[in-house]
């Protein structure tokens, strides 16, 4: 007798299967045979596979159906007629000198949605535009990364995907200015959004590049977000995920990444809010010498869920790798980890580490923690540990006894945590506003749009949000 | 346990040689295949009452409706459950008359475990004269433990002479619904033992299934049940060092045991059945559910575990401390070799206030095999001030080997503190040159070394156990190292 197989979220499936038809319809003849060809396998693999649900062993702990049973506008269009300055919207990072790139609701805006070619050879902007432009630069990776089967959204992602950003930096080029990518989610209706990303790095190239996520209303948004990164010979990348979403928003990200020799990532995921965050990193360490250092840092409160699943493929010899997650949850929040480190057969000499702590301030929020090592190779060094903890009433009392109120002792000890976290960014400038953010965000000030000139900080009194043209 | 001296022979002469579940000795067994008619049978030839009955249908029932898990970490052969005898009468084995008939290389296993000769013969089934150490032994025994009111016995006698006290206890920390080997074991169980000890009462001596009669032939659906009144305590043996054969290839155990309040309980067990040979043909396939319910305040539970045999390994032993202040433990040494798999842990969940666990698990792999922890620990909202430390350390024999950790953990309150590291490593070069420097050989170096890494969950046996446990971590590894 076979177990009855639990779905989710059937409805939107449909929808979204019928929304591909009629793309489907439309792309046809616009788009290159192998984006077309990928299209159609993954839809047929959404089909088959539906939405990730708890009977799944990674998705055990997150359950989505809350938000797959909500209506949301697919057929949104950009709201192209609002000239919407950047300045505004520069994330919470100030005084940060980045060339910044925004998408509304995941789509490129106006002058925006054209590529930019920067003089070294680099190029940046929309992901559909360089599809047209720059097919033979995307094929040997788009979609060739990405696992579909991983879990739907993947498949979802990869079947009904309308923007992103393409990043290509050549061989040898050290782009030194940093990208700075911002997805602001603004809108009357709920969305649901399936935003596609490629990097791809050149032999010895070097990119920094920093990802904030925004909401900027109280509707409910999904975001199914998928990117795919190349990093050849000898290329580094510093990647900054800042992740600030309102909590009525569900923000999936997945990413996968494949190193050759000598690469170097080095990823930093700091979620400060969110109603249902996950975020996937699939590392393939597939060139002897490559580095993977996968850290983050989450800081939840009220309902908030937050789950962090790295996954790290040693399949080679002589790679490194360190995942270090650390959290603060706060009143009902829920945080998750699930670190998997695989050394395959003869990935001799591999160093992996696995770290996960958290601090829990209330007996209603809950801790989940799963640190993985699966090793088939005997000449290795490989550690985890995991924490789940208080504050140390004798760190307070140390603190206390010298004068500092408890408030402060508390918060002092807490930016003391997290500073492992904020202290890995490289970048001066965005640490320091980090580094603010979280204090701001520990004192309980920060809310989901610190920038927004509507200080919507309360989420039960839900506001449209309207841009003051007068601001520009 | 022991074979025909043909199967013997042939397990020498031809390494193809499966290890089969038919032996053509039994003398009374019902036809193979598992119904609700076979539960009936069973039933009926142990002489059960109605209530057991009840039991074993409605664990029957969810057996079917369920499916094998197949979560682990394990490559587990598809097993036809129609193809089992699931009730043989206690066997009458075709006894060998000398220890010369015995297959060569048990009779050194024997003796680099310094069993002496009597204990060989019982060990290979060799008939034994009437008069010897442990006949007598056992008589004594059984007169202390009557005296202090302890009932130690098996299942089956059990049911028939404490039957409330076997319905009282007897799935209440593992419900038959509980997994798929569970609930096939509630349904058709053969045999085990039930250990009762009294308010108060401290048994003066280990109890071991050695001593009891009929011990060896519990078959393979073995249920153990073992329950400490308030204030008892307990230390029980489980197992023995020397390798075990037994025809049966399936073995799905359950072991139940429930602490009330002051209560403790200590377990030990050493399990080394046959694992299968150099090519992972044969070998018994172990799916055993351990549970203990630490029910009242103060109360105890400790695992300790070497696991050395068997081909497939599938056993979390666990506790649930429902009680406050109660305390559970458990230590793990499980070695696995040539084309062995292994996947076993604990599980711990706090349930009241107070509460302690603490976890230490070593696994060792040589050869081809795999070895995983898989282990839980959760600390409920109401578990405040809850302690765990949990240290799952692998040490990794050659480069064809896996070694696995998957830890959970799952917290609640924020007065709780969870703790859980693991290292996975090889024994360094250094160390082997020292040893070998001052003229110790590769594989003794190697033996050296491992029991010093094993020697904290070593330490938690009872002394004779853990002398005889030490030479078998030495044992089980040999020839792992080229």
């Amino acid at each position: 007798m076979t177990k009855k197989a639990i779905t989710i979220g059937n409805e939107l499936k449909t929808s979204l299967l019928q929304k591909f038809d009629e793309v489907q319809m439309e792309m046809l003849g616009k788009e290159p045979l192998f984006i077309r060809s990928s299209r159609q396998e993954s839809a047929q693999l959404f089909e088959l596979l539906g939405f990730p649900t708890v009977e799944l062993e990674t998705w055990r702990k997150t359950n989505l159906k809350s938000f797959l049973e909500k209506t949301y506008d697919l057929e949104f269009e950009a709201q192209s007629g609002n000239e919407q300055d950047n300045s505004i919207l520069q994330c919470e990072i100030n005084q940060f000198d980045t060339d910044l790139f925004t998408q509304y609701n995941g789509k490129w805006i106006g002058e925006a949605s054209q590529l930019r070619i920067y003089p070294n050879g680099t190029i940046v902007g929309s992901l559909s535009a360089a599809i047209q432009q720059y097919p033979q630069l995307m094929e040997p990776y788009f979609g060739k990364l990405a696992n579909n089967s991983l879990h739907g959204l993947v498949a979802l992602n990869t079947a009904l995907f309308d923007e992103g950003y393409f990043i290509y930096v050549p061989d040898g080029v050290d782009h030194t200015r940093s990208l700075q990518m911002v997805n602001i989610i603004n809108s009357k209706q709920n969305i649901f959004t399936n935003t596609r990303n490629l990097v791809i790095l050149g032999k010895n190239a070097r990119l920094r590049l920093v990802h904030c996520d925004d909401s900027m209303d109280f509707q409910h948004s999904f975001i199914n977000n998928v990117t795919e990164i190349q990093l050849a010979e000898g290329s580094n990348m510093e990647y900054y995920k800042l992740q600030n979403k309102d909590d009525s928003t569900a923000i999936m990200t997945t990413t996968f990444v494949n190193q050759h020799r000598d690469s170097a990532f080095n990823s930093n995921t700091i979620v400060l809010n969110g109603g249902m965050v996950r975020n996937d990193t699939q590392v393939v360490l597939a060139g002897k010498g490559a580095d993977a250092q996968v850290v983050g840092l989450f800081l939840m409160d009220r309902k908030q869920f937050v789950d962090n699943h790295v996954f790290i493929d040693h399949a080679v010899a002589n790679c490194t790798s360190n995942q270090l997650f650390k959290g603060i949850v706060d009143e009902e929040a829920r945080a998750v980890f699930n670190g998997h480190t695989l050394v395959r057969k003869d990935a001799q000499q591999t160093i992996a580490y696995q770290s996960n702590n958290n601090i829990q301030l209330t007996d209603t929020s809950k801790i989940d923690s799963h640190p993985f090592l699966e090793i088939y190779a005997d000449d290795v060094k490989c550690s985890h540990g995991a924490t789940v903890g208080q504050l140390k009433t004798n760190a307070l009392f140390y603190l206390m006894q010298r004068g500092i109120c408890e408030r402060n002792a508390r918060m002092l000890l807490m930016v003391a945590f997290v500073g492992q976290i904020v202290d890995r960014i490289s970048l001066p400038n965005l640490r320091t506003s980090i580094n603010e953010l979280v204090r701001k965000r520990l004192k309980g000030e920060l809310s989901s749009c610190e920038q927004c000139s509507i200080q919507c900080a309360d989420p039960d009194k839900p506001l449209h949000f309207e841009i003051d043209m007068s601001l520009v | 346990m022991a074979q025909n001296e043909q199967d013997i022979i042939g397990e020498v002469t031809s390494s193809d040689y499966k290890y089969g579940f038919v032996s053509d000795i039994e003398t009374e067994t019902i036809a193979k295949g598992l119904s609700e008619e076979v539960v009936r049978i069973i039933s009926a030839k142990k002489n059960e009452p109605e209530w057991l009955l009840d039991f074993r249908l409605k664990a029957y029932r969810k057996w079917v409706s369920m499916e094998a898990p197949d979560w682990a970490h394990l490559n587990i052969p598809p097993i036809d459950f129609q193809e089992i005898i699931y009730y043989a009468a206690p066997k009458k084995k075709a006894e060998l008359t000398s220890l010369d008939e015995v297959d060569p290389e048990l009779i050194e296993t024997f003796n680099k475990l310094g069993i002496n000769l009597e204990e060989q013969k019982i060990l290979a089934g060799v008939a034994v004269d009437a008069v010897i150490d442990s006949v007598s032994v056992k008589t004594t025994f059984t007169d202390t433990l009557s005296k202090l009111g302890i009932i130690f016995m098996s299942f089956s006698e059990a049911v028939q002479h404490h039957p409330d006290l076997v319905k009282k206890y007897l799935g209440t920390v593992v419900p038959a619904s509980d997994n798929y080997f569970a609930a096939l074991n509630s349904a058709v169980f053969s045999d085990g033992s039930f250990c009762y000890i009294p308010k108060g009462v401290r048994s003066p001596v280990e109890l071991s299934t050695y001593f009891r009669i009929n011990a060896a032939n519990t078959g393979q659906f073995e249920r153990t049940l073992i329950v400490a009144d308030e204030g008892a305590y307990v230390s029980y043996l489980e197992g023995c060092t020397a390798p075990q054969r037994d025809e049966n290839q399936l073995h799905a155990a359950i072991v139940e045991i429930i602490a009330h309040r002051n209560g403790e309980v200590k377990y030990s067990t050493v399990q080394n059945w046959y694992p299968g040979n150099k090519d992972g043909l044969g070998g018994i396939f172990n799916f055993v559910t351990k549970r203990g319910m630490c029910e009242g305040d103060y109360s105890k539970i400790s695992w300790t575990q070497v696991e050395t045999g068997s081909a497939i390994t599938w056993k979390y032993p666990s506790c649930v401390l429902k009680g406050d202040y109660s305390v559970g433990e458990f230590y793990s040494v499980a070695v696995t070799n040539n084309h062995q798999q292994a996947d076993t842990g604990s599980k711990m969940v706090h349930l009241g206030k107070n509460t302690k666990s603490t976890i230490i698990s070593k696994g060792i792999s040589a050869g081809k095999s795999n070895n995983s922890y898989r282990g839980l620990v959760r600390i409920n909202p109401k578990a405040t001030n809850s302690r765990n430390f949990s240290q799952c350390d692998s040490l990794l024999l050659g480069d064809q080997c896996g070694a696995h950790t998957f830890p959970y953990i799952e917290t609640s309150n924020a007065s709780s503190i969870v703790e859980h590291e693991a290292t996975t490593s090889k024994i360094s070069d250094e160390q082997l040159f020292y040893c070998m420097q001052r003229g110790i050989n590769t594989e003794k170096a190697i033996g050296l070394i491992v029991n010093g890494y094993a020697k904290e969950v070593l330490n938690q046996l009872p002394m004779e156990f853990a002398v005889e446990a030490q030479k078998l971590l030495s044992i089980s590894l040999e020839g792992s190292v080229g």
